[in-house]
């Protein structure tokens, strides 16, 4: 522990100069405006973002991403206080009770309980980054490449088949996305796969492409092919002041503590998934709360507990990234990309390789939390004009820039074909109820997965037994079975 | 089987989607009989994940498919689709794809940002095209010049 906490210290001592203070300003000011704009959340954000950072070095990138990683976490729930959008699931339940909040004149109270459960449940998260990295390492340098595959198969199952609607749809997605990823030429035997004759294609595609295209693109045709149903959302006005009474104080730290204590190993398991916390949160701060006839109609609980679960999962999420090289959502699996782009493996040599990196990380996520508390509640005024930019220019503008950060990097013509193509096969899953993001993970997951099964059956000499052999290989093989078909059993044993 | 009673009429547009993921399975399997495999030794050749993939997409196609022939799933319905706006957006996307590289970066993301205002109801397309310039020419210095990405010429960029 006391060495955790000196290499924390020198953390700080990479974080605290002026110029990663810079950039960790600059990450959560940007992730706050950014994740403010209804329609992009933080997948999208830092895919768009992601052309600024080749420009610095590996730190500073770092410290950048964070700072927007958590920033628009922090500008999301602005959003569905004040404008209820139906967008990323992780938000519906802050959206349901803050919505309401604002609507009763209460928008100041709802925001400031976001911030500063968002800023508990941030630091909380951080400090479980702090110590579960260094276990968590030690536990994965045990871990073959039998492991490994193992791990990700379960990853892959939980993301795809057991969070979300229908495992059908879900595991459609990942099968897509691994498709995706498999295209170009294989790095171990030098063949070309699925390259079509295009030779563009033979260096596979930038997931960048892949996310703009799913998350900007096909978003925005969703949101203009459904115009005519949908109802139009209204900026409620922020009337009363952006603090919290005593009873306010009372009624919220519990739930902010509660959230945390949820969200964060949650996200850290190698499932993933924010929704389970929030929804979980919202349905025991229901029954706990003094006053449960005011949920569903502006309960300040419903918003504390559940935007401190899904803050605090944001965190978790961390854990697996860092330390097993695992991504586990859409943005992790982004970040995932922009490492192996610096020539980064993250996992659980990069601790050893990379402390400097590793540890400022940390430190400027500790400083970021700080800064996005200081930031949020004095700036409402500016975010709240971010809010009101009128829907013709806000989707213009998404357009634009995803235009201009996929063809305008890399001058390939076949990329933005590709984006749009992809926008459309995105509004397509979009409008038949597909999930996104185990699209962009199995991109991602699926070549590292080849990957350690490849080493693992080198090991073995062809010997496949090895995964079911070696005991923790096998029990997270057997996991990832039971998350895959234990649903169904249990809902044909209902039945009956 | 029992089924689900209260849903009986084929749901065509599912099915069609269940097809497409067929389809989609069937051009993944073909591209990976075309895979070269005897270059160099690999205990693991390069055709063992594309085939995982294919064979996942046409299980999953099939699935997709029964479903549609039992009456689909909950999604939303095309009796709400605005064809409207979904063809001013395709339109300026299009007119993007095939500008882009004879005019320009800046003056075709002009034109896709006034469609796309359009597409979201704008009525004001002169206001429109004067907000996207502006932003073009701000996104294209900043991107161009500030942060030294060879974003390529056009007839607006050849005047900065």
């Amino acid at each position: 522990v006391t060495d955790t906490i000196l290499q924390l210290v020198q953390g700080f001592g990479v974080a605290l100069t002026p110029v990663n203070l810079m950039w960790c300003f600059i990450g959560v000011f940007v992730g706050t405006a950014v994740g403010v704009l209804p329609g992009i959340g933080p997948a999208l954000s830092i895919a768009l973002l992601l052309p600024l950072t080749y420009k610095v070095d590996a730190t500073a990138a770092f410290i950048l991403f964070s700072g927007i990683y958590y920033g628009t976490m922090y500008g999301g729930s602005t959003t569905s206080i004040l404008l209820n959008t139906p967008g990323e699931s992780a938000t519906i339940v802050t959206a349901m009770e803050g919505n309401q909040m604002a609507k009763r004149g209460r928008a100041g109270a709802a925001l400031a309980t976001a911030a500063i459960g968002s800023f508990v449940a941030g630091t909380i998260g951080t400090i479980g980054i702090t110590f579960l990295a260094e276990p968590v390492v030690n536990l994965a340098l045990r871990f073959g490449p039998a492991e490994y595959f193992s791990l990700m198969m379960l990853a892959f199952v939980t993301v795809s088949a057991v969070l979300g609607s229908s495992a059908v749809r879900g595991l459609t997605s990942l099968a897509f996305g691994i498709f995706l990823g498999l295209i170009g030429i294989d790095l171990q035997t030098g063949q070309p796969r699925f390259w079509f004759g295009i030779t563009e294609l033979s260096d596979g595609i930038n997931v960048i492409v892949v996310a703009v295209g799913l998350f900007a693109v096909g978003e925005t045709l969703y949101l203009a092919a459904r115009r005519k149903s949908a109802e139009p959302a209204a900026v409620i006005e922020v009337k009363d002041s952006i603090w919290m009474s005593r009873e306010d104080w009372s009624r919220s730290w519990k739930p902010w503590l509660r959230g945390s204590a949820l969200g964060f190993p949650i996200g850290a398991m190698p499932a993933g998934g924010s929704e389970i916390p929030t929804f979980l949160s919202y349905f025991i701060e229901k029954r706990l709360s003094p006053k449960p006839e005011e949920f569903g109609k502006g309960a300040i609980e419903g918003v504390a507990g559940p935007e401190a679960a899904n803050n605090a999962s944001a965190a978790g999420v961390l854990v697996p990234m860092l330390a097993l090289g695992l991504p586990t959502s859409a943005t992790a699996a982004i970040m995932l990309s922009a490492f192996q782009s610096y020539g980064i493996t993250p996992g659980p040599l990069l601790l050893q390789q990379q402390p400097a990196l590793v540890w400022g990380l940390i430190a400027s996520l500790y400083i970021g939390n700080v800064m996005l508390l200081v930031l949020n509640l004095p700036l409402i005024a500016l975010w709240v004009k971010m809010l009101k930019i009128p829907e013709p220019l806000l989707y213009g503008g998404i357009l634009m820039f995803a235009t201009i950060g996929t063809y305008g990097i890399s001058q390939s013509y076949v990329d933005l074909v590709l984006l749009y193509l992809i926008g459309f096969a995105g509004f397509l899953m979009r409008r038949f109820d597909f999930p996104t993001a185990p699209v962009i993970i199995g991109m991602i997951l699926g070549p590292l997965a080849e990957q350690n099964f490849r080493q693992a059956m080198t090991i073995s000499q062809g010997d496949m037994s090895v995964l079911f052999t070696r005991p923790l290989s096998a029990t997270l093989l057997a996991l990832a079975i039971l998350a895959l078909v234990g649903p169904q059993i249990w809902r044909a044993m209902v039945r009956r | 089987m029992t089924g689900e009673p209260n849903r009986s009429a084929i749901a065509w547009q599912d099915t069609l989607v269940g097809l497409g993921v067929l389809a989609l399975a069937a051009i993944v399997a073909w591209q990976t009989t075309v895979i070269p495999e005897n270059a160099i030794y690999a205990r693991v050749g390069p055709k063992v994940f594309p085939w995982l993939a294919a064979t996942m997409l046409a299980v999953m196609g099939a699935m997709l498919t029964i479903e549609g022939l039992r009456g689909g799933w909950e999604h939303e319905e095309s009796e709400g689709t605005d064809w409207h706006s979904l063809g001013w957006l395709l339109l300026g996307l299009l007119l993007n794809v095939a500008l882009i590289s004879v005019i320009g970066f800046i003056a075709a993301g002009t034109i896709l940002f006034v469609c796309t205002a359009r597409a979201f109801a704008s009525a004001r397309p002169l206001r429109d095209a004067a907000i996207g310039l502006a932003l073009g020419v701000v996104a294209y210095v900043g991107f161009d010049r500030v942060l030294g990405y060879k974003i390529g010429s056009g007839l607006i960029e050849r005047l900065l």
